[in-house]
């Protein structure tokens, strides 16, 4: 690992002007730290959030407000968000492992980095670890790569569980930075990666994540989330979806589709949603919305079968949502 | 043999130590003033070492050395080859010169006083080469396959009868061609090494499945002798055959070491346990199948390729299992393999007969589907009478009781036989089986049994434990023979020192090592007993052998009406200097030559397959063996659950790949190397058929550690193709495979 500083910040101005400066947070450290080893990533400076206060999870009427230092395991298992969002839960529990659930946040989980491999090797060009040296994936190996949002420079996919379940659900996040506050929907935290790959996000400089607002909706308690992968638990999607159906006597008032393991960003599946508003929630149904999600992907040689497995996952997940008792 | 240790399930010796954290592994031998080393691993897949720029790493703080192919000592690599070495081709030589031969191949050491400044150093270490683009994959155009040039026990081509022209009359055929994809060992505990010199003399603590044999190599490639070398290796964190050969990262922290005239820690990364420790080597079989209507088996043709380096010829029995596994007057093996610029496989569990018996039970189910037939009634069938390869009876094959153990265990009736007709709820239900089968082998071995004045025993042997419950089941053999309890025996392993053992591979550590321990005790009671009637004062002075007898410990006439002795008292007559004996113990080569020696099994799965997202999992699977003699059914089971989870990797998960540009193993990191998690495995029934074989050595044990590895893969494609009626001819069998059903 290369050497670099460590400061402990117990005051969120005090944090935000050490990162302004140059500095680095890090919450659980479950991403940087890895990336540090890999020396895939090389802060000179880390700003240590852990002392914030930022652990807090309340909930203001029907919404949730989630501390950006609260941890994985903490929010999974807290009795609110089962009760009001457990999709939440869901994503959460299906993601990494106990242990790093243990320690991961919120706020890192969202800007958590890609898990292409090439990303992590050195020795392999790649835009998004050092922009304009190429891209690996796109003529080696890609079957965990995504078809939706790709360019010409990164066809990474993003591997966040979580993001994907609060887009579905249109939460929204509070960051602070060295000009003040801001809020903003998370599906607008992401960047596609376009001709800059290594911009993953819109934070500016200094910008510190606060916290995370779900707010309510009739279709939260039906909604589940999705996981297809090939072992059981620990590891990332290949494909996964977050759906919500707001049901009133067998037919959809709303419905509520991200999706993971596809797109270079969670992904929303509006014209699906769009698709579904009004019509009769069985499979046929479901099955012709599903189809729409296709919209605009590309495959590449070794993720031709995620054309197939995208619009499946998102049938069973709308079946599992629909079979909410 | 009346039998009071042998046979019970007793808890593991070591397992305090190992929970507790008291057992200490390689990597934990910490010495003082020690330094680290870090590999800096080749970033091309073919080509020459351009230039290495040490001035600029070496001036980084706490670095002590750089060590390249244009510094590094030229090393004397004597010939040396044991066992378990390719038996053609050499070594790979470290940091002799600047060829680089596949991805990942070492081409400098960094050391330093501590381990991040090691890292940070090798890591801003600039080497170029001029490279050029490796062939890496077995179906490359430019892949050249090659007869090997020697095959130990087992021909590279071997035919009885005419196979074509049976498999031309055959009434039914089945053609089917495999492609197993390439798989590291990925244990839990990475190779480490801690070298340090003391003069001429060298100490490796060091991960190794057979020290004896490292000792000797590492000898061999310094060019010093052989009692200069000492390893230590008391603990495995799992190896599954990755530790069983000396890799060049044993030498290189012995380099390092006498670089900077300290102790040196090497550790290697996750990354590169994929680079120069073996793997099990991709595998193309083809399987041909003939048979009668009512499934008779009329020709086998079995042709397999395994993917080698280009410096050495890995072979395993790729094809051996189809010579003697079923009756059938004409077949055909040919083995095949196909260098490419990638580093030596090596064996992993269960190596050639996974691979192998995975291709010939593949071609059994679809058999028994196109015959309409029960795939166990296919099996009864064409079981044989007598190895029909070598001609010579089986020493003993428990296969048919297996498999009716099994199929009723199991609830094999409840298999509705055509393909897709078996549900739960939404979810596609899939039984398969397969045979498993492994040679009993046991190579040479040696032990020493010492009694001690207080009358209990210490057994030293340089053997090792990677996890099946060596130290404990060694102790229930000394303890048998001995006639003490546990408590009294004390068994050291893993030390050069000791006297050598065969390899921890190939499942024969309990025949070898316990065949020898059973004689060492054996011995060191004659020596007793040989006191005792030559003392006046003894209560058996100048009584026959034959009229003495050992009954717990203690010697007394036969018929039991004398007073007996202790061993202590034996000891305390002679003036209480511990007595030992040291012996060498050999299968005999007569009854070797005379009987094939395998144990089998019978393999049953249920998987589900979830028909939307092409999800397989399996849901239950049951392991029957016939494997001799049980000596704790408690370990066994344990080897056995392990050997069936690496099954289910095999089958559904593991998978190394590589970047056809440049060689590089994309995925060697835990996260994306899948390994079977708990949720993978719910189910895992073992059970053992009684075996008695009076031939495979006096223990009569044949060895677990690979078989039950082996029937799994088949077993999980077989059920497969049960729930969803497609057949995949590849592993893993992955959720891309199982779409659109
Ligand atoms: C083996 C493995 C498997 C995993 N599997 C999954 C999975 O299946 N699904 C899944 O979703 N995730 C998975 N993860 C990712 C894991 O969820 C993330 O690593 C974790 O959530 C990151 O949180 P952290 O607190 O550790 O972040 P850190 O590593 O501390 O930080 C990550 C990034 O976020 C920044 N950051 C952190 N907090 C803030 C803040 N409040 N404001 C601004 N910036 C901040 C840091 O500067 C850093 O750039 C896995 C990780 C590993 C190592
Ligand atoms: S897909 Fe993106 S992250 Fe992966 S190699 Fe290409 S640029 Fe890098």
């Amino acid at each position: 690992m290369i050497p670099f500083s460590l400061q402990k910040s117990t005051d969120v101005g005090e944090a935000i002007a050490a990162a302004t400066a140059g500095g680095r947070y890090i919450a659980g450290g479950t991403t940087l730290v890895d990336l540090m080893r890999d020396e895939v990533e090389r802060p000179g400076r880390l700003v240590d959030i852990n002392a914030l206060p930022l652990k807090r999870l309340q909930t203001v009427g029907d919404t949730l407000v989630i501390g950006a230092l609260v941890t994985m395991s903490d929010c999974a298992a807290h009795a609110d968000v089962q009760r009001l969002q457990p999709v939440i839960s869901e994503s959460l529990v299906e993601g990494a492992s106990p242990q790093l659930r243990n320690l991961a946040t919120i706020g890192g989980n969202l800007l958590q980095r890609v898990r292409c491999p090439y990303f992590r090797m050195l020795d392999a060009a790649c835009n998004k670890r050092d922009p304009n040296s190429g891209c690996s994936a796109i003529d080696g190996f890609n079957g965990g790569h995504a078809i939706l949002g790709t360019s010409s420079s990164c066809i990474a996919v993003h591997p966040s569980d979580l993001a994907v379940a609060l887009i579905a659900l249109d939460a929204t996040m509070r960051v602070r930075g060295p000009n003040g506050e801001r809020s903003f929907p998370v599906e607008e935290l992401f960047r596609l990666p376009g001709t800059t790959p290594h911009i993953e996000h819109t934070l500016q400089p200094g910008e510190l994540i606060i916290d995370v607002r779900v707010p309510s909706g009739r279709y939260a308690r039906r909604a589940r989330y999705l996981k297809v992968r090939d072992r059981s638990s620990y590891e990332f999607a290949v494909v996964s979806a977050a759906a919500a159906l707001d049901i009133e006597n067998g037919t959809i008032r709303e419905a509520r589709i991200a999706c993971g393991g596809v797109g270079t960003m969670p992904w929303r599946m509006r014209a699906s949603e769009k698709a579904l508003a009004g019509r009769p929630a069985d499979r046929a149904t479901f099955e012709q919305a599903a189809r729409l999600a296709l919209a605009g992907a590309q495959a590449r040689s070794g993720n031709a079968f995620k054309m197939d497995l995208l619009p499946a996952t998102i049938v069973r997940a709308l079946e599992l949502a629909r079979d909410v008792s | 043999m009346n039998l009071q240790a042998i046979g019970k399930p007793l808890a593991r010796v070591d397992g305090r130590a190992k929970v507790t954290g008291a057992a200490h592994y390689a990597a934990e031998f910490n010495q003082p003033n020690q330094a680290y080393a870090v590999i800096v691993s080749s970033s091309v897949g073919l080509g020459r070492i351009a230039s290495i720029d040490t001035a600029a790493v070496a001036r980084l703080p706490g670095v002590l050395a750089v060590v390249s192919h244009l510094n590094a000592p030229r090393l004397a690599y004597n010939p040396h080859k044991s066992g378990i070495d390719p038996p053609v081709g050499e070594r790979l030589h470290v940091l002799q010169d600047d060829l680089v031969r596949f991805y990942g191949q070492p081409v400098a050491i960094v050391v330093a006083d501590t381990l991040d400044r090691a890292e940070c150093a090798a890591a801003a270490l600039r080497v170029t080469y001029e490279a050029r683009k490796p062939v890496v994959d077995p179906r490359d155009k430019q892949a050249q396959p090659m007869a090997p040039a020697a095959y130990g026990p087992v021909e590279a081509d071997n035919v009885r009868g005419d196979p074509d022209a049976a498999l031309a009359a055959a009434a039914v055929s089945v053609d089917v061609s495999t492609d197993i994809g390439r798989q590291n060992h990925h244990p839990m505990e990475p190779h480490a090494t801690i070298a340090t010199w003391n003069g001429e003399q060298l100490t490796l603590w060091s991960k190794s499945q057979y020290v004896a044999n490292e000792q000797a190599e590492i000898a061999a490639v310094f060019g010093i002798p052989q009692q200069n070398v000492r390893v230590i290796c008391p603990f495995i964190g799992g190896a599954f055959g990755t530790s069983l050969r000396t890799w060049p990262h044993v030498t290189l922290a012995a380099i390092a070491s006498r670089q900077v005239g300290r102790p040196v820690k090497l550790v290697l990364t996750r990354r590169q346990m994929s680079y120069t420790t073996g793997h099990r080597p991709r595998t193309l079989q083809r399987m041909v199948i003939g048979a009668t209507r009512d499934g008779r088996l009329t020709s086998i043709i079995h042709e397999g390729m395994g993917e080698t380096s280009r410096y050495e010829n890995f072979v395993e029995s790729l094809t051996a299992g189809t010579d003697f596994m079923y009756s059938c007057p004409n077949v055909r093996t040919r083995y095949r393999l196909v260098p490419l610029d990638i580093g030596t496989p090596t064996y992993m569990r269960g190596p050639g007969e996974s691979s192998g018996m995975y291709a010939l039970e593949t071609a059994m189910d679809e058999l028994a589907y196109k015959l309409g037939m029960d795939p166990i009634e296919l099996r009864r069938r064409n079981e044989p009478t007598i190895d029909e390869g070598l001609n010579v009876p089986f020493s003993s094959r428990s296969l048919m009781q297996c498999y009716a153990a099994g199929a009723e265990r199991f609830g094999w009736a409840k298999r509705t036989p055509e393909p897709k007709s078996m549900r739960d709820g939404r979810l596609l239900i899939g039984m398969g089986t397969a045979t498993a089968t492994y040679p009993a082998l046991q190579f040479p071995s040696s032990a020493r049994a010492r009694l001690l004045a207080d009358g209990s025993a210490e057994i030293e042997v340089a053997a090792s434990d990677m996890g099946p419950g060596t130290y404990t089941s060694m102790t229930q053999v000394a303890a048998e023979i001995l006639g003490l309890p546990v408590g009294r025996v004390r068994f050291s392993l893993g030390n050069s020192d000791f006297p050598p053992a065969p390899p921890h591979g190939g499942s024969q550590t309990m025949a070898a090592v316990g065949s020898a321990i059973r004689a060492a005790c054996l011995a060191v009671q004659n020596m007793l007993v040989e006191r005792a009637i030559a003392n006046p004062r003894s209560p058996m002075h100048n009584a026959g052998l034959d009229a003495l007898e050992w009954v717990e410990g203690h010697l007394r006439r036969r018929g039991g009406i004398s007073a007996e002795q202790s061993y202590a008292e034996i000891i305390a007559a002679g003036g209480g200097a511990p007595v030992e004996a040291t012996v060498s113990v050999e299968r005999d080569p007569e009854i070797a030559a005379k009987y094939s020696m395998h144990a089998f099994g019978a393999v049953f799965v249920e998987i589900s397959v979830d028909p939307d997202v092409g999800l397989a999992r399996v849901r239950r699977a049951l392991g029957v063996y016939g494997a001799g003699r049980i000596v704790n059914p408690r370990l066994a089971r344990s080897q056995c659950v392990g050997g069936m989870i690496g099954g289910i990797g095999m089958a559904l998960m593991e998978h190394t790949s590589l970047d056809a540009r440049d060689g590089r193993p994309v995925n060697a990191h835990m996260a994306e190397y899948l390994l079977p998690v708990n949720l993978d495995i719910p189910q895992l029934d073992v059970h053992f058929v009684d075996e008695v074989d009076p031939h495979v050595n006096p223990l009569g044990v044949k060895g677990l550690g690979e078989i039950s590895l082996v029937g799994m893969a088949p077993a999980i494609s077989n059920a497969v193709f049960h729930a969803t009626g497609r057949r995949i001819h590849e592993l893993p069998i992955r959720i891309e495979h199982l779409l659109k059903l």
